[in-house]
């Protein structure tokens, strides 16, 4: 599962919906996997303003990554600035850094867990199983 | 035509297979009036996120990641799906990727697909998170929607040998609706207010005639003034009603 999905999941109870601590999902245990991806930093320029930097904050330090940036970058950190003339703009480390975290850094097996109910989800080879016991949903 | 994503590798014993239905939704997500429609929706948006619930083989995400830059106008679109059976989770993903891959070597840029999730629907999607929705449901008429096996989930996919019985249990949560067809897409639309985009999110639900399109029709409408619905494509004419149709329901921002 690559940490960007985490960007867009929360726990699948309806007793949670309304809680603000039910995202971002909690990793545990996790056991990562780098995936090798196309780099493209247009896409990461475009993702920026989708990007729930606070929670991607959380999960870098709990999977022990290191520490992001205190606020979102804006798209002029993705790419060098000076440059005159015709060559398009080179991407930045931070564009690289951004790239590798939330594109190839991917859990292979491990646990998210919701800090608002304590559930816990497991993933297994790469996919998150969502599934709950029929007294929970 | 573009062409269908390939879906060999894909069992069928456990994994409902590309029918009408599936070719259906290919057709309308292609459609100029359709290519039309979304480029324009998703023209100065960030990357969209698309997502298939109940994505089965993947054929249709696969299809609609694999030619992204031709529906959506634009090469930075996301990818998701979700699914009850796990090796149906494992099948999506596997089709998506082949399917980006194939069209990356005829010079397609690549699309990027998140993950395969074991769900239910879109219960484990935050609010407002998903900008395209895709969902060809049960939607057969059954006494009963089958209740899933306990025993099945959550174990891991290779350890244990899937009986015959599980398997058919597999295929039947793909197609038994219930209630005229209608009990697992009315749960779909309960919570479709929530996670579909408020200024931009747009839906497409395949229904049968025996779902009563029209009537699924009115009930969205009357969520009030910034819900659009309208069916969008047919097929099977049959004594002037359309076995299948796709319902297109949007928000208006
Ligand atoms: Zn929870």
């Amino acid at each position: 599962m690559k940490l960007l999905t985490l960007n867009f999941v929360s726990c699948a109870r309806k007793a949670c919906k309304s809680s603000t601590s039910s995202f971002p999902l909690h990793p545990r245990d996790a056991e990562l996997e780098l995936v090798e991806m196309e780099f493209n930093p247009q896409f990461l320029q475009n993702m920026l303003p989708k990007l729930e930097w606070e929670a991607l904050q959380i999960i870098c330090n709990e999977l022990a990554l290191p520490t992001l940036p205190s606020s979102t970058p804006a798209a002029s950190d993705l790419f060098e600035s000076g440059g005159e003339g015709s060559s398009p703009a080179q991407p930045t480390q931070v564009a690289r850094d951004l790239h590798k975290l939330l594109l190839e850094t991917t859990i292979r097996e491990g646990l998210l867990v919701c800090s608002n109910c304590g559930h816990e989800y497991a993933i297994k080879e790469g996919i998150a199983n969502f599934l709950l016991p029929p007294h929970l949903v | 035509m573009l062409p269908t994503p390939s879906t060999s590798h894909v069992n069928f014993n456990r994994v409902y297979e590309p029918a009408e239905d599936s070719f259906l939704l290919l057709d309308t997500l292609s459609a100029s009036s359709e290519i039309k429609f979304l480029s324009e929706r998703f023209k100065t948006s960030p990357p969209p996120l698309i997502m298939e619930v109940g994505s089965g083989s993947g054929v249709v995400l696969a299809f609609v990641a694999a030619h992204a830059n031709h529906i959506f106008g634009r090469s930075d679109s996301m990818f998701l799906s979700s699914d009850l059976n796990v090796f149906a989770c494992h099948s999506t993903s596997n089709t998506v990727l082949k399917a980006i891959d194939s069209a990356s070597s005829l010079g397609e840029k690549r699309s990027l697909f998140l993950n395969s999730l074991n769900a239910d629907l879109l219960s484990c999607l935050k609010a407002n998170s998903v900008d395209v929705l895709i969902f060809n449901p049960p939607y057969v008429p059954t006494s009963e929607v089958p209740e899933r096996k306990a025993s099945l989930f959550p174990d891991p996919v290779n350890e244990a040998p899937v009986s015959f019985d599980d398997e058919s249990h597999f295929l039947s949560l793909s197609y038994a609706g219930g209630v005229d067809g209608m009990e697992v897409t009315n749960r779909l639309l309960e919570d479709l207010p929530r996670v579909l985009h408020r200024a931009h999110g747009v839906a497409y639900i395949l229904l049968c005639a025996q779902n009563r399109p029209r009537e699924v029709q009115s009930h969205v409408k009357a969520w009030g003034p910034s819900w659009e619905v309208e069916i969008v494509s047919s097929s099977g004419k049959k004594a002037g009603w359309e076995k299948l149709v796709v319902l297109r329901v949007s928000r208006a921002g």
